[in-house]
Parts: C-alpha cells; sequence; structure tokens
C-alpha cells in the first residue's frame, strides 16, 4: 500500500508541475492585461511605471520562475484588479463553490442510483423507459439554457424559488454554508439542480448499466436460492458490486462538477470561484486565472487519488492486490 | 440447539406416512416463450425422491435437466414459465405455492448447488456474511450463534481452519474449498431436498471425487434427499440410487443405477454408456451417438430420439408413452433393449 501511496503522490507532484507551466505560458498568449488595466489617457511614464510595477518587463522565462518560487510558498501574486493575494481571493469564493458541489453530488447520488437500479431491474416497464428517455435529456441540452427554463420556470412564472445569490448563511461547526439555513437551501435548489442534471443522467445510465449485468450473475441467483428477501438480495448483493464502477465515476466526476459550476455561477450569479474566473478571465487578471486553474489541477489530482483509496476500499480483490505490493 | 431439534421433529412428524417421497414432480413442463418460438426445455417429465435417496439426472447439455431443478426452486425467469405439472414437496405443490411461501422454503427446507464455485459466491461479502444471512432468511438467530453454526458447518464440509475462512473473501479460497462453501451452505439449515446442479463438472478430479463422496456420506446421515444433475455417467454410477437419463426435455429412462448402468433399455442410454470409455473395452474404438442434439424449437412430433436412433420406425412418428415393462424401470420408447436386459 505504501509503495503505491509513494509512487502516486510523485506521479501526482509531476502532473502539477506540468500544468503549471502549461496554465502559466498560456494565459500569457492570451492578452495584455495592461492594456485593461491603465486608464487610457495616462502618459508613457505611467505605463512603463505600472508594467513595472506589475513585474511584467522581465523575460518571460523568469517571470514563469519567480512564479513558480512564489507557489512554493503559497503565493501566487496579487490581483491586478483587487489588489489582494489571488490565493485569498479563490479562497473566500471557495465555500460557495464546494457547497454547490456537494449540493450537486448529493442530488446525483440519491435521485441517479435508484432511479438507474429500477430502469435495470425493470427494462421493459414504460417506467424504465421514461427515465431513460430523460437521462439522453439530461445528457444533450446545454447546461446553461436548462438553467434560463428553470429560471422561466421556477423563479419568474411559479415565483417558488430564488433565482440569484448565495441567501442566507449561518456557521455551524466551523464551516460557514448556506446549507443551513432555509433562506440559503431555497436559494442552491436552482442551481444546484442545474449543475447535477449532467451527472444524474450519467449515475442512472452506470447504474442501469451495471444492474442489468449483475441480475444475471450466478451470485444473484445464488442469493435467490438461499431464499433472501428481495430487498436483501438488491440493497446488498446488487448493490454493493454495482457500486465499485458507481463511486469510480462520482468520485472523478466531482471535480468536473467544480469546474463545470463556472457556468451555473455564472447564469445564477452564485458568488463561488466560477464566477470569480470568468470575472478575472474578462479583465484579463492574470493571477487569479493562474491560481484558478491551479487549484483545479491539484483539486482533480486529490481526487483521483481519493477515489483510489476508496475503490479499494468497496472491493476486496483491489485490496489484497495492494497489500501484496 | 432447540430450534434444530424441534425441525427435526417437525420432519419426523410429517414422514409418519412412512416413505412418503420428498419430492414428487408429476408432468412437469416449463417452457420458454421466446420470438421464434416455445422452446419445450422440459417437457412432460416425472420422477420422485424419497428422504435420503440420491436421484441421478443425467443427460447432455440443453436437455433440460438444469431447468427442472431451477422449475423445482420457482427460480424460472420470464420468458420463461411452468406451464403445467406438478411439483409436490412433502405433499404441497409448488407450482401454484405464493412468491413468499417459495422464498420461505427455498434455502431452507430445499437447497442448491451451483455449477460454477467462481461465479456462486458473491465476490465483494465475506463467506461469514453469506452463510450468516442464509441462516438469518429463515430464523431467528442472534449472528454469534448463527456463526458458530456456519462454522460447524464449514468443519462438517471437510474445511480446514473454519475461523480463517469464515473471514475471507471468496477470491481468497480455491475452487474447491468455494464449491464446499456452497455445499455447506445447502446444508446450513438442514434441508429435506438439495438440488445438485453439476457441482464437480468445474473441479479436478481428485477434488471431484472427494466431494462426491462427502455429499453422500452427508445424505445418508442427515436423512437429506438430493438431486445430483450431470452430464457424466461415470459420476452418477458410484453415488446416486436411482438415475433419470434425460433427453430433449424428457425423461426417458428411470430405475435403479445398478440396473441402468448394467442394462440400459432405451436406445439413447445404450449409445450414452457406449460411448464413455472403460477398462474391458481398451484398444477399441468408443462408440459414438450419430447427430447432434435436437433444436428444442420447432421439435418434430413423436420421439425426439429418433432421427439418431438405430431402432427407429414408423411408430416412432408418435410420442411414446412411459411404460414401466419391467418392475422398478420406466421407460419412454417403442423399441426398447428388452432381450439384453432378459439375459
Amino acid at each position: 500500500m505504501s509503495e503505491f501511496m509513494i509512487r502516486r503522490f510523485f506521479q501526482s507532484a509531476i502532473v502539477i508541475l506540468a500544468m503549471s507551466a502549461i496554465v502559466f505560458f498560456g494565459v500569457n498568449v492570451v492578452g495584455d492585461p495592461v492594456d485593461m488595466l491603465i486608464n487610457p489617457e495616462a502618459d508613457q511614464a505611467d505605463i512603463e511605471a505600472t508594467i513595472r510595477a506589475l513585474g511584467l518587463d522581465r523575460p518571460i522565462g523568469e517571470q514563469y520562475l519567480f512564479f513558480l518560487k512564489g507557489i512554493w510558498v503559497g503565493d501566487f501574486g496579487k490581483s491586478f484588479i483587487f489588489g489582494q493575494p489571488a490565493l485569498q481571493l479563490i479562497l473566500q469564493r471557495m465555500p460557495a463553490t464546494m457547497e454547490l458541489a456537494f449540493a450537486a453530488l448529493f442530488l446525483s447520488i440519491v435521485i441517479g442510483i435508484p432511479l438507474g437500479l429500477f430502469a435495470g431491474l425493470r427494462p421493459e416497464s414504460r417506467a424504465s423507459k421514461g427515465i431513460m428517455a430523460g437521462s439522453i435529456m439530461g445528457f444533450s441540452l446545454p447546461t446553461f439554457w436548462v438553467g434560463l427554463m428553470m429560471i422561466i420556470i421556477f423563479a419568474v412564472e411559479l415565483g417558488w424559488l430564488p433565482s440569484t445569490g448565495r441567501g442566507d448563511t449561518a456557521t455551524f461547526l466551523g464551516i460557514t454554508s448556506s446549507l443551513f439555513t432555509l433562506d440559503g437551501l431555497s436559494h442552491i435548489c436552482l442551481p444546484a439542480f442545474n449543475l447535477a442534471l449532467l451527472k444524474i443522467s450519467l449515475v442512472i445510465r452506470l447504474t442501469r448499466a451495471g444492474t442489468r449485468e449483475a441480475v444475471h450473475q450466478d451470485y444473484i441467483k445464488f442469493a435467490r436460492a438461499k431464499g433472501l428477501s428481495d430487498r436483501r438480495i438488491i440493497g446488498v448483493h446488487l448493490l454493493k458490486n454495482i457500486l465499485i464502477p458507481v463511486v469510480t465515476v462520482i468520485g472523478l466526476e466531482f471535480g468536473s462538477l467544480i469546474a463545470f459550476s463556472v457556468v451555473t455561477e455564472t447564469i445564477f450569479a452564485w458568488p463561488g470561484m466560477g464566477k470569480l474566473l470568468i470575472e478575472s478571465i474578462l479583465v484579463l487578471d492574470r493571477p487569479v486565472i493562474v491560481a484558478y486553474l491551479m487549484i483545479i489541477v491539484a483539486l482533480f489530482v486529490f481526487i483521483n487519488l481519493a477515489v483510489d483509496i476508496v475503490y479499494s476500499l468497496l472491493d476486496p480483490r483491489v485490496r489484497l492486490r495492494d497489500q501484496g505490493a | 440447539m432447540t430450534a434444530v431439534d424441534d425441525t427435526m421433529e417437525m420432519v419426523e412428524g410429517q414422514r409418519s406416512g412412512e416413505d412418503a417421497p420428498t419430492l414428487v414432480v408429476e408432468n412437469l413442463k416449463t417452457h420458454f416463450f421466446t420470438r421464434v418460438g416455445a422452446v419445450k426445455a422440459v417437457d412432460d417429465v416425472s420422477f420422485t425422491v424419497r428422504a435420503g435417496e440420491i436421484l441421478g439426472l443425467a443427460g447432455e447439455s440443453g436437455s433440460g435437466k438444469s431447468i427442472t431443478g431451477f422449475s423445482i426452486l420457482g427460480l424460472i425467469d420470464p420468458p420463461g414459465r411452468v406451464v403445467s405439472g406438478a411439483i409436490r414437496f412433502k405433499g404441497e405443490d409448488l407450482v401454484t405455492a405464493s412468491p413468499e411461501r417459495l422464498r420461505g422454503l427455498r434455502g431452507n427446507r430445499i437447497a442448491m448447488i451451483f455449477q460454477d464455485p467462481m461465479m456462486t459466491l458473491n465476490p465483494v461479502l465475506r463467506v461469514d456474511t453469506q452463510m450468516i444471512e442464509a441462516i438469518q432468511a429463515h430464523r431467528k438467530m442472534d449472528r454469534k450463534a448463527a456463526r458458530q453454526r456456519a462454522y460447524d458447518a464449514l468443519e462438517m464440509v471437510g474445511i480446514p481452519s473454519p475461523g480463517e475462512r469464515l473471514n475471507a473473501y471468496p477470491h481468497q479460497l480455491s475452487g474447491g474449498m468455494r464449491q464446499r462453501v456452497a455445499i455447506a451452505i445447502a446444508f446450513l439449515n438442514e434441508p429435506d431436498l438439495i438440488i445438485a446442479d453439476e457441482p464437480t463438472t468445474a473441479l479436478d478430479v481428485t477434488i471431484q471425487a472427494q466431494i462426491l463422496h462427502e455429499a453422500q456420506a452427508l445424505c445418508k446421515r442427515t436423512g437429506t434427499a438430493m438431486i445430483w444433475i450431470t452430464h457424466d455417467l461415470a459420476v452418477v454410477a458410484g453415488l446416486a440410487d436411482r438415475i433419470a437419463v434425460m433427453y430433449a426435455g424428457r425423461i426417458v429412462e428411470t430405475g435403479e443405477t445398478d440396473d441402468v448402468i448394467d442394462k440400459p433399455l432405451h436406445p439413447y442410454s445404450v449409445g450414452l454408456l457406449g460411448s464413455v470409455p472403460s477398462a474391458n473395452k481398451r484398444g477399441e474404438r468408443l462408440n459414438q451417438i450419430p447427430g447432434m442434439t435436437p433444436s428444442l424449437i420447432g421439435l418434430p412430433p413423436g420421439c425426439a430420439f429418433k432421427a439418431r436412433c438405430p431402432r427407429a420406425s414408423e411408430l416412432c412418428n408418435t410420442t411414446p408413452d412411459v411404460s414401466e415393462l419391467i418392475p422398478g424401470r420406466k421407460i419412454r420408447c417403442h423399441h426398447p433393449h428388452l432381450e439384453e436386459a432378459a439375459q
């Protein structure tokens, strides 16, 4: 197990280093932030001074090394716009994005797995065909359009749920989140469901496929021959087997939930990292963009590692192999 | 232990009919309704099994022997269905029994052992979990007592250090060990009937012999009736009390094992036995039955074996009835090998 962990740790470090180069040089190609930042009426001397102040007069390689040195001590540079450290700006917005992503993850599990199970156990029924048709819609409709439709229907026409902002927050166990207030919950409904839609469809399809395969396995027939109740056969014998691929995919998709929240946050004016990123891109606030991308990369790497560990807990065969290593 | 004693007493009470068969199958028909037509997997099958008796149900693959087993347990899934006939288990008809009643009997009074031990145990659950749940599904017993019972069952089927095996996952056990675990699970609730569906086919010959011997000893000791499904006549020859030979969904011949092996009456049994290698046929070419097992879809009327049978005649276009030409031997044939049997 430990050899496996060390190997994975080095792989992760290499991935993060490679990504830092791609991100840094990529952002430098996009455009010159000085044009956006400086008053059009400023004279050449002011422009020169600003460029020097931002460190943009140095050769790009030197800037990169300086940037790497900064990362090592947790400094991603200061935002050109806000003057605050970029990392701090992002971390301030992170809880809002995290709670949105967790709410979406929760929805995709509690909606996706039961519907997928049902569709897998009764593939011929009309309800199952409806579920599968729905999941195709979930896959193919663009997120931003569904988000807008949801606002029109539930916020504008019916007036049931608020369409913008995060609502009231409360602090519980040291975490400040809108999940702990009724007002916050009503605010998170629409964006969380919007963000979860794609994942619900994915989980339905995975669960259904796993179920269809597992019900014909001998161990299910043997469990029936033992006279177990349907509840135990489905809830333990079947579910534990199909959860293995589902957990893997859900885990890996959690990173993309955070990354994809950019669109949802923009539509629902959710004050998270995604909205900050879009705003920063519009004004070419390089340190914030780079810091955001680096955090997302680190997150993906960490999630991959966590999934491997959970996977080994679920599947005893994986566990054995690691012990042997 | 009182729970066990009670069940034993109950069993004794029900057996008061003295030799009343544990299982009576009468004219069972199980068909599968597919798009290309009805597959008559089991077509008019009748047999009985008594307490402590081992019935060998022999036949080629596709002859309907496994489907017969699953029909008894009520485990036929659509598009299959038991079309007609009766399955009387200690007097109770299982064909008309409610699903809940069948669930209560399965694994409790009627147990089954499957063919492939690598596939029958759930790969993600520990052996003890899979054994304890089989007990708790049928009786109120706390985990500790159930675990002890599982331990005893593993010991009974000859598994060394059962305590360790209980904590193991199936993939940590060999094929032979896994099949022993499956057999131990079958015996857990001291059933009246065990249906063993080719349980030794996937194992090496040495392990096979051990398991056959153990299964036989256990049946005799516990008074459990057993149906041993196999395609290998050599296996049942040394194991079963009686043999039923199946062909294309029908039982073509039944009788005491020695009688059927020594003097088969049905041309199919004769052909089947002729194709088994043995010491006194050394150096000779093995006989084989010409042709192939017929497709069960759109089977022409009459005897299903007629196309491959050396004795077939016009008469064979009508389905032969079951007749008892010699006491204790039932046969479904117009031209049985009576002359050899008379010698």
